[in-house]
């Protein structure tokens, strides 16, 4: 851990961090984000993001899983976004674990979509 | 000084940047009504927490209406006090207080006295409306020794808080809940009794409406009375005589101690005694201890500390015992005049009219609400008998000369009865801050110097400063004195003894300010000092009037030891005239 | 492994269901396999994209085309011509409705912009709990330009430029108030974020808490640097026990780079912040309420002025803003004010999120540019009312806002307009209601809360709140009177003009601005002793209707407190004075003989 003791320190790890992975764009492994806010979680986020993330593991496909705040779909909790590397990121709502499973046989594995994508429909800045 | 103009109603007026507009309207003669607010700037309280909202005014250009009294003016700021808006938003909001208020004028002890019923007069309200489907905030009635609370009738102004926590100091009193049913009280709305609450007054003499009002003890009085199976003698307080007068709207500072005691002889008593008797008798017992402590002091016996505190305040007594209970040996010993009186009317007095201690009723007129609280106390009772049954108030004892048809104006000048009625000018400024360490300090002198006090008046000691202190050249022994009055001042002086800074020799505290003249149980003299200063020249007038004004000089006083007591703190005195304190600050709470 | 090069996304919204959404799906999936392009090209359909009036739509990735009001028989052309020969389909493509041009790229469509994720750019992107991903999104960037490149005094003319207003509902112009807190006289002063978003329905802080706290926590920063405060405090309310969670690790993680301490990047600047909880009371949200409150004493609110600005927490001037006004200031700075300014309308700046709740399809988090209208929030982004019901009303600004009709559905939302219409911004909750709700048991619902979080120091408040919900109440039993309305108005005005707090003085909006927009449902209530959305339990009377009752007893068993009599096989009749309205009998008959009149 390095404590940043000036402005540079501060560009340097941005930018390190910026080639890595950058969050939103995929790069070179397949990333889940799953929304953990309160609304979500009270309606099961915590188990959807659990199983994919044991099952992603159990079926040996290697992807980054994490967590995130509220995308804005709460009336479609739980939700995920899907990004896998090369194509746009996908984002499926009412995600339950046996849509969760579904969606990592015929999406992840099978490259193709699930019925049930939630249209992303507001702009994202870039900062 | 930066001056801001302003326009109120059309007259212009100029006032320093910070004045309310409240000040400002009273400047050009336009009292804005209020309620909540209340102003004691010789106490350096103003209080005004913004919350009745019954001194609203329209402000040119500001959207809603302001409260006046917590609103500061700006330059050029238009200010309307009694358009129709005004006056619709005031009389609603009034009728929103009447709408959760209790309607028992009728019965109220307030009645005729109250700042609601005053408002509620003055602008006519008529009708309550939807006062069928109205939910009232009820509470339990708190019943303590001195003080009732029935806050049924609290309008939520928190003067009482106001008063006890920032000026006693003591703490005991906060609001409590949330919304509709938010109210005044002790903490977990435990009753005043299990409470810090030292039984000054000092709430109930601001309260403006009946939720916080005095036991009445004058039905009891009555019934008494009327007995004749009973002696009922009486004892006045120095403070009493200096202020009863104002009930009969005479001037403040008129003393009018002749016809208080033709007034109670007439009321029915046997006696009329003066608790300036026991003050004398107070002072000797006092004064000796003082000199006893001091000099072992001096001779250098670590085991006795110093300063010696005055003890002949129950409120200030019940402060120590409940929040310094790490100095419970620092006060005198000393019971208060009240209860000496009380312990020598029924024992000494009973003997000499060979009435029984059970026959004998000892009632107290005093100033003060604690007393009431004090002759409950177990350790003025012999077998359950109380030495002083019951304290009346200032403010009692003019209702019942009134409900008599006395008129007071009338009366004659008559003098009390002996033996305990004979005073020094000493006993009587026992009234006044500052007025019990110089009536010791009288004593004292000559106990301690064997000779004879030349300067009786020691001015240094007098006034009206929250906390005052001087040096008393004992014939060549600088005795450093500290005097406080309210609880607030009381506290600073304790702190330093807690933490070692103090040097004095001797404290007095009063608990209410000015001392016992503006006691809790005398009429009200809404933060006005200058009712105060009048009171208390009243007292130091009839000290100097005395032929005798020194306490052991009082010819009753000496032959009561003779006959009596032995000398100053014998075995006899200390049974009869000294008490012990307890440790209040442990309670268990039931909740 | 399948190998889609291709994407068909068609919205499967009820709009464009009811428009053959679903036949258009079969219609392509037929044309791809005829074409032999099933291991190319997938067809999908997906939740609503918000744009009902053009639908159905079609969306191809990648390419982002867009096709607006798809009919089944134009799938044979969509593949023949985009799929197979790469040519877009010219007249099926957006076209902008003011410009009549075609708009291919989504970004530039109107249905786009309608969102614009502001104070929540990087909520749902990042993992709030590791800072990494904060800062790869140029989290701390903004307070590094300002520390080591720009004055107090200029970041607080960028600020003031940017006309960014505080979103915890008054609007006070936030670049001011932090001129004002910088020009006060002393060396001790406050950074205060008022996390204690008491509304009902709004989660807007909480989710930008739960989300991406460091943009708070920098913004406190950089609004410390501004007003010479080296301290500041997150009064959170203690409700939220994740927001409060993810709002310490990022504080400790923060601590550990050094981006919060002693001399943050080396400049000399020191900051650090502190949590105070909240305890469960409303009017701590006020901001005097909130200080007194950390202070240790009754969360009370006291007279302005003094503001806060000039004497506040201890005494001490103390700059007080909401969780979303922070959470925007690090993007104002780095992207500039004219950027800022250039999104809203010309005094309502930037964009406002709303917690959208309700009858509506789509409730959720948005956020929306200032200047949209609510029509376009409740019927595109919101997706319309829920299960095909009528608008009746939608209630803005919480506890403290008013309630607008279908004549107000083209008011833009910025801060003025909504007065003017009679209700306010507020903190951003917005609740659709639909015709089976009732306006007046909705103001008896506000009311409910208000009076129940009233602090009770003013007269007006504590008893006059009382006094209209009890009216209120007597109303929705049937027992109201033409005097109360007046009675309502009267004591509605003088409670909004006497009273100390905002608390107070908005407290009868709700109720009066639905006296305006609904005043015949009051009047239902009060003259006919009806309630027309059948919601007001005392009104409705239960009715067993003769000629289909055939006395099975199954209602006369099913009621809990014997209401119904009658023999077997013969008519029941229901006592009312006996009824409490709990509907089990109209539940239990098979027979449609219980009705609600």
């Amino acid at each position: 851990m390095n404590k940043i003791k000036n402005l540079a320190d501060l560009t340097i790890l941005r930018e390190k961090l910026q080639s890595k992975s950058r969050p939103g764009d995929p790069e070179q492994i397949i990333q889940v984000k799953v929304a953990m806010a309160t609304c979500c979680i009270a309606s099961g986020s915590r188990e959807t993001m659990n199983y994919i993330v044991d099952e992603l593991d159990k079926r040996n496909i290697e992807a980054i899983v994490t967590q995130t705040g509220c995308m804005g779909y709460c009336y479609a909790e739980p939700t995920i976004e899907v990004s896998i590397p090369g194509k746009e990121p996908v984002v499926y709502g009412y995600v339950d674990v046996k849509k969760a499973d579904e969606i990592i046989e015929k999406h992840i594995k099978g490259g193709a979509f699930v019925e049930g994508i939630i249209p992303v429909n507001y702009q994202k800045i870039d900062n | 000084m930066e001056m801001v103009k302003i326009t109120i109603d059309n007259k212009s007026v100029e006032v320093p940047r910070g004045t309310s507009i409240l000040k400002a309207a009273k400047q050009v003669g336009i009292e804005v009504p209020t309620l909540c607010y209340m102003d004691l700037h010789d106490l350096n309280i103003e209080h005004k927490p913004g919350g009745c909202r019954v001194c609203v005014v329209e402000v040119e250009g500001r959207r809603n209406l302001a409260p006046s009294c917590c609103t500061d003016v700006n330059d050029g700021m238009v200010v309307k006090t009694h358009s129709i808006r005004v006056l619709n938003a005031r009389r609603t909001v009034m009728e929103l207080i009447l709408s959760d208020h209790p309607k028992e004028c009728l019965t109220c002890p307030k009645s005729g006295n109250c700042d609601l019923q005053n408002m509620a007069i003055k602008m006519g309200i008529r009708e309550i409306h939807n006062q069928d489907i109205a939910e009232m905030s009820t509470y339990r009635t708190d019943f303590s020794p001195a003080i009732i609370r029935d806050m049924n009738k609290c309008i939520m102004c928190r003067r009482c808080e106001t008063m006890c926590n920032d000026f006693q100091t003591v703490g005991a009193l906060s609001a409590i809940n949330r919304g509709f049913m938010s109210v005044v009280a002790p903490a977990f709305e435990m009753d005043l009794e299990d409470s810090v609450c030292t039984y000054c007054g000092q709430c109930v003499a601001v309260c403006p409406t009946g939720a916080l009002t005095e036991v009445d003890h004058t039905r009891r009085l009555i019934r008494d009375l009327a007995n004749p199976a009973k002696t009922v003698i009486v004892q006045t307080a120095p403070a009493v005589r200096a202020a009863l007068g104002e009930m009969f709207d005479l001037p403040a500072g008129s003393l009018v101690t002749g016809k208080m005691v033709s007034a109670l002889r007439t009321l029915g008593f046997k006696y009329v005694f003066d608790t300036d008797f026991s003050a004398d008798l107070t002072i000797m017992e006092e004064g000796t201890e003082m000199l006893d402590r001091l000099s072992r002091h001096l001779a250098g016996d670590k085991s006795v500390r110093l300063p010696i505190l005055t003890s002949c305040c129950p409120g200030w007594v019940n402060f120590f015992e409940s929040q310094f209970i790490d100095m419970l040996e620092i006060p005198s010993t000393a019971r208060s005049p009240q209860q000496m009186f009380g312990s020598i009317a029924k024992t000494y007095f009973a003997d000499k009219i060979k009435v029984k201690r059970e026959d004998l009723i000892v009632v107290s007129i005093m100033p003060c609400l604690a007393k009431k609280y004090e002759c409950t106390r177990d350790e003025f009772k012999v077998n359950g008998n109380p030495d002083v049954d019951y304290s009346v108030s200032t403010r009692e004892l003019a209702h019942l000369i009134k409900e008599a048809n006395i008129d007071f104006h009338s009366l004659p000048d008559e003098d009390f009865d002996r033996p305990l009625g004979e005073s020094s000018g000493a006993g009587v400024i026992f009234g006044a801050t500052g007025g019990v360490i110089e009536a010791a300090v009288r004593t004292a002198y000559e106990l301690f110097t064997k000779k004879r006090l030349e300067r009786l008046d020691f001015k240094e000691l007098r006034g009206m400063e929250g906390i005052r202190e001087a040096t008393i050249d004992f014939d060549g022994l600088p005795v450093k004195i500290g005097i406080a009055h309210g609880l607030g001042n009381a506290r600073k002086l304790l702190e330093d003894i807690r933490s070692g800074k103090c040097s004095y020799h001797a404290i007095e505290i009063m608990a209410c300010p000015g001392g016992c003249i503006g006691g809790g149980g005398q009429p009200l003299h809404h933060g006005n000092f200058e009712i105060l200063n009048k009171r208390m020249a009243a007292i130091y007038r009839e000290d100097v009037g005395k032929p005798i004004r020194k306490s052991h000089e009082n010819p009753y006083i000496i032959k009561l030891y003779e006959e009596f007591l032995g000398k100053p703190m014998s075995e006899k005195s200390h049974k009869l005239l000294h008490t012990h304190y307890v440790d209040k600050s442990k309670k268990i709470i039931y909740i | 492994m399948a190998d889609y090069k291709i994407h068909l996304l068609v919205c499967g919204g009820t709009g464009c269901k009811s428009s053959n959404s679903q036949v258009l799906i079969e219609h392509l999936r037929t044309e791809i396999r005829n074409q032999g392009l099933e291991d190319f090209a997938q067809v999908t359909g997906t939740a609503c994209f918000g744009f009902c009036e053009k639908g159905p739509i079609v969306k191809i990735i990648p390419g982002d085309t867009f096709y607006t009001q798809v009919k089944p028989a134009d799938a044979k052309e969509i593949v023949e011509e985009h799929i197979v020969k790469g040519q877009k389909v010219a007249r099926l493509l957006y076209k902008d409705p003011k410009s009549d041009k075609i708009i291919t790229d989504p970004k530039g469509m109107e249905f786009y912009k309608k969102q614009i994720r502001i104070a929540l750019r990087n909520c749902g992107v990042i993992d709030p709990e590791n800072i990494h991903e904060s800062l790869a999104r140029n989290g701390y960037a903004a307070l590094g330009k300002v520390l080591t490149t720009m004055t107090p005094d200029e970041t607080i003319e960028i600020i003031k430029k940017s006309g960014l207003r505080g979103r915890g509902g008054a609007g006070f112009p936030a670049g001011l108030k932090w001129e004002i807190t910088r020009k006060s006289p002393g060396n001790e002063k406050y950074v205060v974020c008022n996390a204690d978003e008491g509304d009902p329905g709004a989660f807007m802080d909480r989710s930008i808490l739960e989300g991406d706290p460091h943009s708070v926590i920098e913004a406190m920063a950089i609004n410390g640097y501004c007003t010479g405060a080296s301290k500041g405090l997150v009064y959170i309310r203690a409700e939220y026990p994740l927001a409060i969670e993810r709002l310490k690790t990022a504080i400790n993680q923060a601590r550990e780079y050094g981006l919060l301490g002693e001399n943050i990047f080396g400049t000399g600047f020191s900051f650090d912040i502190t949590l105070r909880y909240g305890a469960g009371a409303f009017v701590c949200g006020e901001e005097t309420a909130l200080i007194h409150s950390m202070e240790g004493n009754r969360g009370e609110p006291t007279m302005k002025p003094p503001f806060p600005s000039v004497k506040g927490y201890l005494g001490k001037p103390t700059n007080v803003n909401n969780v979303e006004t922070f959470a925007s200031i690090p993007v104002i700075i780095l992207k500039g004010p004219d950027w800022y300014s250039s999104i809203g309308t010309e005094k309502s700046k930037g964009t406002k999120v709303f917690a959208l709740a309700g009858k509506v399809n789509n409730v959720g988090l948005i956020e929306v540019p200032m200047g949209i209208t609510l029509r376009e929030v409740i019927f595109e982004i919101g997706g319309g009312i829920k299960n095909g019901k009528k608008f009746k009303g939608v209630q803005i600004g919480g506890p403290s806002g008013g309630c607008l009709t279908y004549k107000h559905l083209d008011t833009p939302i910025d801060y003025d307009s909504l007065i003017a219409a009679g209700a306010m911004m507020g903190s951003g909750g917005m609740i659709i209601m639909d015709e089976d709700d009732c306006m007046v048991d909705v103001a008896k619902y506000f009311l409910d809360f208000t009076v129940d979080e009233s602090c009770g120091k003013c007269t007006p408040c504590r008893v006059g709140n009382k006094r209209m919900h009890e009216l209120l109440v007597s109303i929705t039993k049937g027992n109201g009177t033409h005097e109360d309305i007046d009675r309502l108005i009267n004591l509605g005005n003088v409670i909004r003009d006497t009273s100390l707090c905002m608390l107070g003085q908005s407290a009868p909006n709700p109720v009066l601005s639905i006296m305006d927009n609904f005043r015949e449902e009051y009047e239902a209530h009060i003259r006919d002793k009806k309630c027309p959305s059948g919601v007001c339990k005392a009104l409705m009377i239960y009715e067993i209707v003769e000629e289909n009752c055939v006395g099975c007893t199954a209602c006369a068993r099913a009621c809990p407190v014997g209401a119904i009599t009658g023999e077997r096989k013969e008519i029941h009749r229901i006592d009312p004075s006996l009824c409490i309205k709990c509907g089990a009998c109209m539940d239990r008959c098979k027979f449609n003989a219980v009705i609600v009149n």
